[in-house]
């Protein structure tokens, strides 16, 4: 799923743009199950990104024993194709997951809802040139472009961040605009035009606040995507570097062995499948919050 | 707002999904432009003479201007020459056209399975909406939307053909020269991968569409006039919620051509994802390229069927063109 899409995760996307102020909808989401037990997801696994490499009883790729063997006293939890230990390298293989997904999401959120703001507030041919210029990005599946990318430069981090980051960008423009459009009409937009004040502080001062839901839903949604697609490339082969720790590319490294060690498989597939499900948890959250479906009966 | 009824409708999206279609194929042209190094050395190596490279260079048309080079690639590609793998100096066409039947086929069971059991999801999660169905459901696809591809077939992989029991294989074996019918046990996992990856989104939208036709104003008069419940599901609500799930659709059909590209590799299917990842890994840019340029066409071709179908099917729509 990380490759789509413009369909937002979210149950009825129409109705999420509310005007209501961003901090409420967060306190709201916050009251709900759903955006707890993700959020404690989301923290444990990022807690175990961050900090595991500082706990690792091995360097990931320190030999332990001979490859594939079975969890021992010196490797917890057995060792990989190499002979390297499965656990120090889990701890140290969401690292670069993270950062990569969270850059390539930071860039395609800043400027999606950029592009997505100056083509609703123009409301003239600068829209339409935007909005066709972001179809042409759209008409790759995001794994397709990223792999284009690879194959002419070789997968460098940068790299992959750009074309990441590029390939969300107009998926989140469509849904800024969207979210922008029907405020654009409304009248204190044209007070504040009428009023002289620069074109960049309507679009940051007026239109921003009033779609800080929408992108809400978008950033965790995104950022769901954007470590399913970047896992995914390690998965296939295009990691930054062959034999670094790395969630996706353990899987595929150990997955020969899978019957006879199965650890070095299931711990980044659990922990790929736990981070991608709180953040999709979040996201839903946020949205029902800000739909106010679950206005009624907060705690389900 | 717009003239020329349903016809002009039809001929402006067709003129837009081609520009599409022109830009996308300046923007893959371009990614040979920007490979660092020599086509022709990276071909004939580092002990070539300057002879063999000049003479290569004029057979591959590098000594061509750019915008003749790109001219020569896209007549090309329109007469169904995609130009030779630099890996091995097969043509392109030749080397794919079997993969790309083979996909085509894991694309077109999914989409079978997929799209009428999304559907029928979406409808009966929206009927019974707030029961123990819809609560479920919503559940469930909500989780599985968030799982990328890959570990949902790598766990299947573990429960049903490794580590937990082992049913099913854990690849597709398709023999030389065969068709990946021959194996359709093979292909039970990597089609249960997609459609697990697809039918989540089919049925949200449904879902949210179905919903909001179910309260709308013609919905209520159909029942008002006293018809039977079925009746207005099927006959008034369903029509209608069914336009923006054809949008969904083409989405997802595409999203297939996308996602194969992962399944295929963990179940060792042999298709275009197979093809793009070795590509990918040799740098061998014809078979990128054409491959790029194959999957933005399905994606641009299928959304316009979409965009087509959904002012055909639904009734509100046809009136404001």
């Amino acid at each position: 799923m990380s490759v789509v899409s413009d369909v937002a995760i979210t149950p009825e996307p129409e109705s999420v743009t509310s005007t209501r102020r961003s901090g409420s909808v967060l306190r709201d989401a916050l009251s709900l199950w759903r955006t707890r037990i993700g959020l404690v997801l989301v923290v444990v696994l990022v807690a175990i990104a961050s900090f595991g490499p500082y706990v690792a009883p091995h360097s990931p790729t320190a030999f332990v024993g001979p490859p594939f063997s079975s969890p021992s006293a010196n490797a917890r939890l057995g060792a990989d194709y190499l002979g390297q230990d499965v656990l120090s390298r889990f701890l140290w293989g969401g690292r670069g997951i993270l950062a990569m997904a969270a850059l390539a999401t930071a860039f395609g959120l800043v400027f999606g809802s950029l592009v997505g703001l100056l083509a609703a507030y123009s409301r003239n041919w600068l829209d339409d040139v935007l909005m066709r210029a972001m179809d042409v990005i759209l008409a790759f599946p995001q794994i397709m472009l990223a792999l284009v990318a690879i194959a002419t430069v070789g997968p460098k981090a940068w790299l992959i961040v750009l074309a990441v980051g590029l390939t969300t960008l107009p998926r989140v423009a469509r849904v800024t605009r969207g979210a922008a459009q029907p405020i654009v009409e409304r009248d204190f937009v044209g007070a504040a035009e009428a009023l002289g004040v620069p074109r960049y502080r309507i679009l940051g001062r007026e239109l921003l606040p009033n779609i800080m839901s929408p992108l809400m839903v978008e950033l965790s949604l995104r950022l769901t995507y954007s470590i399913g697609l970047i896992a995914g490339l390690a998965f296939l082969g295009f990691a930054t570097s062959t034999n670094g720790p790395n969630w996706g590319t353990m899987i595929n490294q150990n997955r020969i062995a899978i019957q006879t060690e199965p650890w070095g498989v299931v711990l980044p597939v659990l922990a790929i499948a736990l981070l991608t499900v709180g953040t999709g948890l979040v996201g839903d959250g946020i949205s029902r919050a800000a739909a106010g479906i679950d206005r009624g009966r907060p705690s389900e | 707002m717009h003239s020329g009824g349903i016809w002009g409708f039809i001929l402006r999206r067709t003129l837009l999904g081609l520009l599409v279609l022109a830009v996308v194929s300046v923007l893959v042209f371009a990614a040979t432009q920007a490979l660092p190094g020599d086509p022709a050395r990276a071909i004939l190596g580092r002990s070539a003479t300057p002879e063999s490279l000049a003479a290569l260079r004029a057979k591959l048309h590098l000594d061509q201007p750019v915008l003749q080079q790109y001219w020569n690639w896209v007549t090309g590609l329109l007469h169904g020459d995609l130009g030779n793998s630099l890996a091995n100096q097969e043509p392109v066409s030749t080397y794919l056209k079997p993969l790309i039947i083979n996909s085509g086929f894991l694309v077109l069971l999914s989409g079978i399975i997929s799209i009428p059991l999304a559907i029928a999801i979406g409808v009966w999660a929206a009927v019974r909406r707030d029961k123990a169905f819809d609560v479920g459901s919503s559940l469930i696809t909500l989780l599985l939307a968030a799982l990328p591809e890959f570990v949902v077939g790598v766990v299947l992989v573990v429960l049903f053909a490794t580590v937990v029991v082992q049913w099913l294989p854990a690849v597709t074996q398709v023999p030389p020269g065969g068709k990946p019918w021959d194996d359709l046990k093979g292909m039970i996992l990597p089609v249960a991968t997609l459609v697990i990856a697809v039918t989540p989104y089919v049925a949200r939208i449904m879902r949210a569409s179905m919903i909001e036709v179910l309260e709308s104003d013609y919905v209520e008069m159909a029942r008002l006039k006293g018809l039977r419940e079925n009746t207005v599901i099927l006959r008034h609500a369903l029509p209608n919620a069914l336009g923006p799930t054809f949008q969904v659709i083409a989405i997802n059909l595409a999203y297939l051509a996308g996602g194969v590209i992962v399944v295929e590799y963990v179940f060792n299917f042999p298709g275009i994802g197979g093809a793009l990842v070795g590509g990918v890994t040799n740098r061998d840019l014809p078979v990128v390229q054409a491959l790029a340029m194959l999957v933005a066409t399905v994606y641009v071709v299928l959304n316009l069927i979409a965009d087509i179908a959904t002012i055909l099917v639904t009734p509100r729509m046809r009136t404001t063109l």
